[in-house]
């Protein structure tokens, strides 16, 4: 049953064969033999979890259940959830209990899903690798060596482990799509704008963005039929039209033109990675899929530019962290700037620290346009390439990250290293497409390889479809770590 | 030497709306401490502003009536510092494309007319209030204000007095709350000013280091601190000093100012463009809805009634002081269309000067523009005099429950005598008893017969007609018939 | 561009984050090196091109002017650090 898909375990709950309370017990007794070793979760309420199965028990009987009725969802500690510690992986709210629930904690309460708990996280998202987060480093379910990736580190972990069936996290630079990759799941970072950023902790606000994190595609496209939605209490939500994101998955792939960026094949991917990538992409050949060479030129600059504008945005998303309405204060300070500062300087971790300093600098007066401004520029040119190749193709293909999971402690001393994780990724992010990772075999240490799908905007249904043929004719999303 | 000073004033006029500018929190004044501080104006974690249309169509509408270039799209900015106040640790403001550039404002100041230039009005975020009064050596921090929405309104440097400082402000204030888009009181905070004071020698070109002035809460205050301050440069400058750049502070109870910060450790705002906001637009159809709901604008009123009335520009500036003032003028004119001169005289000088003592505003007159018409037209038939007229005044102001003013001229024995045949008779009695002043006026002494119409008049209590007694007498001299 | 130990200190005190004598220089190391990452993209020519600060092409909804929020200061406070007479309590503010 812990390999069930979301659709399995739906069929399960509505048949009577299981009830919610039974699912969900079943996901916490995992959690609590897993936990210990792996660290994916900050927080585990069973009670509150039972209570929530309980409600959703009776929706079932009532015969007003949905497809995520009941099911155990595991929340990236990002969310503002209710009653619940909302850490986002920092020591600056480890004492923070929300007082309300984020837009996307909301829409999972009214389908009546079951919230099994809070997973941990590079601080306010702010890493490649979950080394970051205050609660210790969680560990890569197929290798306890390594890195589950990060910042969405916990959820994928979580899936991965089988701690909960899907979950829940955020990507501003790949933090959704590295770690599945990582873990050998699939999660997908959907078009910005559609899932709401009300309640998810601001990190960088034009690149944040929710999404699910699931098994398969399938799961992916139950999860994103939740999530999506126009919320009007976030200025950037889009107004769409609302759809089944499962509605194309079983259309075949005859003539999907596949375009294949030069600039992601050059230099700096691994053996390994190109291998299973490689693989993945003759699966798709043979599926009816057609690839074709494309040019992303600046996006070797998504770093660059990345580490320009997502830093900026957070040194002012967290200057609200001051240790006056909510969350840690220093326990000693002579006067107000005292309090300001040692508040700052104990509650953030060092990365967060050090990119509020890269932030801060690149705004400051006098390197405003040298920085940011050139940043912003780039920005356009990075999404001008992409627009320019979905002329030529339906969807971009490479590889997620350049390497498989890394050893813990193999990159936390050197943060330039730890960006290169992101090399694949930002770039969508700043264009504010979607993206998605599936994982596509094994590489070195018998880590797992992520193949990364990048879509024109609201194109998410038709990624869907791509990865989940793939899906139907592999089994790799299927793997299950040795635990 | 001859010093030249230049002001420019920045004036936060607080918008009127009934929501904050990014929260759906009360604006109402004098809440219980924190009671409207939502989790927006509290900068949770997660939380995110949306724009409040009340404050962005009262400020289009001063665009409007400024006849300024409303800009579209125009941006919000972040202006980042730490203050306890300021929740979010920076100020949602805007930097580039203000909403409302350019425009200008007549003033009058000592007679004189006099154009100033604005420099653009922008929407921002009020912050909250640290209370100072000892919490055992702590602050108190009430964020009821916090996001309350202002109108930054930044004039050109063109105001070259403390006298014409006061004038541009006082005629701001009355725009603003002629166009109703700001309640004005500013015991209350709703009406700020801050004054960037310098002087140069006469004939100079180059502007002097300025000073801002800060908390300037009334006319009187900004009157008192400019001239403080143009004093304090000039004996600076006269000892051969230098001015330098900084931020002063009036302290109205020792009338003097002092210094806040200087330029040195002026904060470095890092503004940047507000990712959580998008460009607002405005469109053509919006700015012309909005235009049909402005009022007739000050000036506009000051010119029509100089034409229509021919009034001096004076009195046409005074009746147009405010909207309360000009619509009561406006209806007693409306029923006594050939006597606006004589309407204006008695609102400028009964009704005011009552008023004033009463400290009570026009709207709340006991006198209404019909009662006070009524009494105009007897005056106008002969039936009283001015003077008799005022006792009646006096009358309907203080007993509202006699407002019959045939009834008040009878009860008070008010009626002019414009019998000729009484008037003659008291002429005669002072003519007989006074041969002196018949003597001095036939040797050319003007004065004579202005007391003999006083003694007239004095005979008949002041209810003859004067203008008819000095015919008669005239008359009566000439002819040779007295003395 | 190269940082220096007092530009280290200036953008910490901008920041409002103590940072100690040693932190100052492996701060220096680490962020001199994130600058010559950065600093690739100066070298891109970005004549005429619009900065790009949202990405997506769509303008400010604008909320109606009512008020929705009631006074729920009691709940909120329960996560403050110190709080007083429904004041949030800070050392003394010096103007």
């Amino acid at each position: 049953m812990l390999n069930d898909s979301l659709k399995q375990l739906s069929q399960r709950l509505e048949n009577k064969e299981i009830s919610s309370v039974e699912l969900t017990k079943e996901f916490l007794s995992r959690i609590n033999k897993l936990n210990s070793q792996l660290n994916a979760f900050i927080t585990v309420d069973e009670e509150r979890s039972l209570e929530q199965a309980r409600v959703a028990d009776q929706k079932i009987t009532a015969g007003t259940a949905t497809p995520l009725t009941g099911i155990p969802v595991a929340q990236k500690d990002i969310f503002c959830t209710e009653g619940w510690l909302t850490t986002c992986g920092s020591k600056m709210l480890s004492n923070f209990v929300s007082p309300y629930d984020a837009g996307v904690i909301e829409r999972f309460k009214a389908v009546g899903a079951v919230n099994i708990g809070k997973t941990n996280m590079d601080e306010f998202a702010m890493g490649s690798s979950n080394e970051t987060s205050f609660y210790g480093p969680v560990k890569n379910p197929w290798d306890s060596h390594a890195v589950p990736g990060g910042s969405s580190g916990g959820s994928a972990c979580a899936v991965a482990a089988r701690m909960a069936p899907v979950a829940t996290g955020t990507d501003t630079g790949g933090s959704i799509r590295q770690p599945a990759a990582l873990c050998g799941i699939s999660g997908i970072k959907p078009t910005y704008g559609t899932v709401s950023r009300y309640g998810m902790i601001a990190f960088a606000s034009s690149l944040d963005q929710g999404g699910p994190m699931a098994k398969s595609a399938e799961d992916l496209a139950l999860m994103l039929n939740v999530m999506v939605g126009f919320d009007a209490r976030d200025s950037t939500s889009l107004q769409c039209e609302a759809e089944d994101y499962a509605r194309d998955l079983e259309t075949p792939l005859s003539g999907l033109r596949i375009g294949l960026p030069k600039e992601y094949f050059a230099e700096g991917m691994n053996g390994d990675v190109e291998r299973a990538v490689d693989k993945a992409l003759e699966e798709y050949r043979k599926l009816g899929a057609e690839t074709i060479e494309v040019s992303l030129p600046n996006s070797p600059l998504s770093i660059p530019v990345y580490y320009v504008l997502a830093p900026a945005e957070a040194s002012s998303n967290l200057s609200r962290f001051d240790g006056v309405r909510y969350g840690y204060r220093a326990e000693s300070y002579r006067n107000l700037e005292e309090m300001y500062r040692k508040t700052r300087a104990e509650g953030f971790g060092a990365e967060v620290k050090r990119r509020i300093l890269i932030g801060t600098y690149v705004l400051s007066h006098g390197y405003y346009d040298a920085y940011y401004l050139q940043a912003q520029k780039v920005r356009r040119l990075i999404a001008q390439d992409f627009k320019q190749a979905f002329t030529q193709c339906d969807v971009i293909m490479g590889p997620t990250a350049p390497t498989v999971a890394f050893d813990i402690g193999e990159k936390s001393s050197d943060p330039v290293q730890m960006y290169l994780s992101d090399i694949y990724t930002s770039a969508a992010s700043l264009a504010g497409l979607p993206g998605m990772s599936i994982p596509v075999g094994f590489g070195e240490k018998s880590r797992p390889v992520g193949l990364h799908i990048i879509g024109n905007y609201f194109s998410e249904s038709l990624m869907l479809n791509v990865a989940h043929q793939y899906q139907q004719a592999t089994d790799w999303h299927q793997k299950m770590p040795n635990l | 030497m001859q010093w030249e000073v230049v002001i420019g004033l920045e004036v936060h006029a607080q918008l009127s709306t009934q929501s904050k500018i990014f929260s759906g929190a009360s604006t109402a004044y004098g809440a219980k401490a924190n009671a409207q501080a939502s989790i927006v104006d509290l900068a949770l974690p997660g939380v995110l502003p949306v724009l409040n249309r009340g404050a962005v169509e009262r400020a289009i509408k001063f665009g409007l009536a400024i006849g300024a270039k409303i800009n579209s799209p125009s941006i919000f900015a972040r202006k980042n510092y730490f203050y306890p106040d300021l929740p979010k640790g920076y100020q949602i403001s805007q930097y580039e494309l203000p909403i409302v550039e350019g425009g200008d404002i007549q003033i009058q100041s000592e007679g004189v007319d006099k154009n100033i230039r604005l420099t653009r009005a922008h929407l921002e975020e009020d912050a909250g209030k640290s209370l100072h009064e000892d919490f055992h050596g702590m602050s108190g921090i009430d964020l009821n204000r916090a996001g309350t929405p202002l109108l930054e309104i930044v004039s050109e440097p063109d105001l070259r007095s403390s006298t014409e400082a006061v004038a541009y402000a006082k005629t701001l204030h009355a725009l603003v709350r002629w166009i109703g888009i700001c309640d004005g009181n500013m015991q209350e905070g709703s009406f700020r000013c801050d004054a960037n004071v310098s002087i140069r020698p006469s004939g100079s070109e180059t502007l002097g280091t300025r000073c801002e002035i800060k908390n300037l809460n009334s006319f009187r205050f900004l009157e008192k601190a400019i001239d403080f301050e143009i004093e304090r440069q000039i004996d600076i400058l006269e000892d051969g000093g230098v001015i330098r750049q900084e931020t002063r502070l009036y302290d109205a109870d020792k009338h003097e100012t002092r210094v806040m910060r200087s330029k040195e450790d002026a904060n470095d705002y890092r503004y940047f463009p507000d990712p959580d906001l998008l460009p607002v637009e405005i469109d053509s159809a919006w700015m012309t809805q909005l235009k049909k709901t402005l009022p007739e604008l000050p000036h506009v009123k000051r010119e029509r009634y100089a034409a229509e009335f021919g009034l001096s520009a004076y009195d046409a500036s005074i009746l147009t002081g405010s909207r309360e003032i000009a619509d009561y003028f406006e209806a007693t004119v409306k029923l006594l269309p050939a006597h606006a001169k004589q309407c204006a005289n008695w609102i400028m000088g009964e009704i005011s000067a009552r008023l004033n003592k009463a400290d009570m505003a026009i709207t709340s007159c006991p006198v209404t523009p019909e009662k006070l018409v009524e009494l105009l037209a007897k005056i106008n038939d002969g039936t009283i005099s001015s003077k008799a007229a005022k006792v009646v005044f006096d009358s309907l102001w203080s007993d509202e429950m006699e407002q019959n003013i045939d009834a008040i001229i009878d009860g008070k024995g008010l009626k002019q005598i414009s019998d000729d045949g009484a008037i003659e008779q008291q002429i005669d009695a002072v003519l007989a008893e006074n041969q002196q002043l018949i003597t001095d006026y036939r040797n050319g002494k003007e004065k004579a017969f202005n007391a003999l119409v006083g003694r007239v008049m004095k005979a008949t209590q002041g209810k003859a007609n004067p203008a008819q007694v000095s015919a008669m007498l005239k008359k009566k001299l000439s002819s040779g018939t007295a003395g | 561009m190269t940082l220096s130990i007092d530009d280290v200190k200036q953008i910490a005190n901008l920041a409002h984050i103590e940072v100690s004598e040693d932190d100052v220089n492996s701060a220096l190391n680490q962020l001199s090196d994130i600058f010559k990452l950065i600093e690739t993209m100066q070298a891109v020519d970005t004549f005429q091109v619009e900065p790009m600060s949202h990405a997506q092409d769509v303008i400010q909804r604008l909320r109606e002017d009512q008020v929705i929020e009631s006074d729920q200061h009691e709940l909120y406070q329960s996560v403050a650090p110190h709080v007083e007479n429904d004041l949030y309590l800070v050392p003394k503010v010096i103007e």
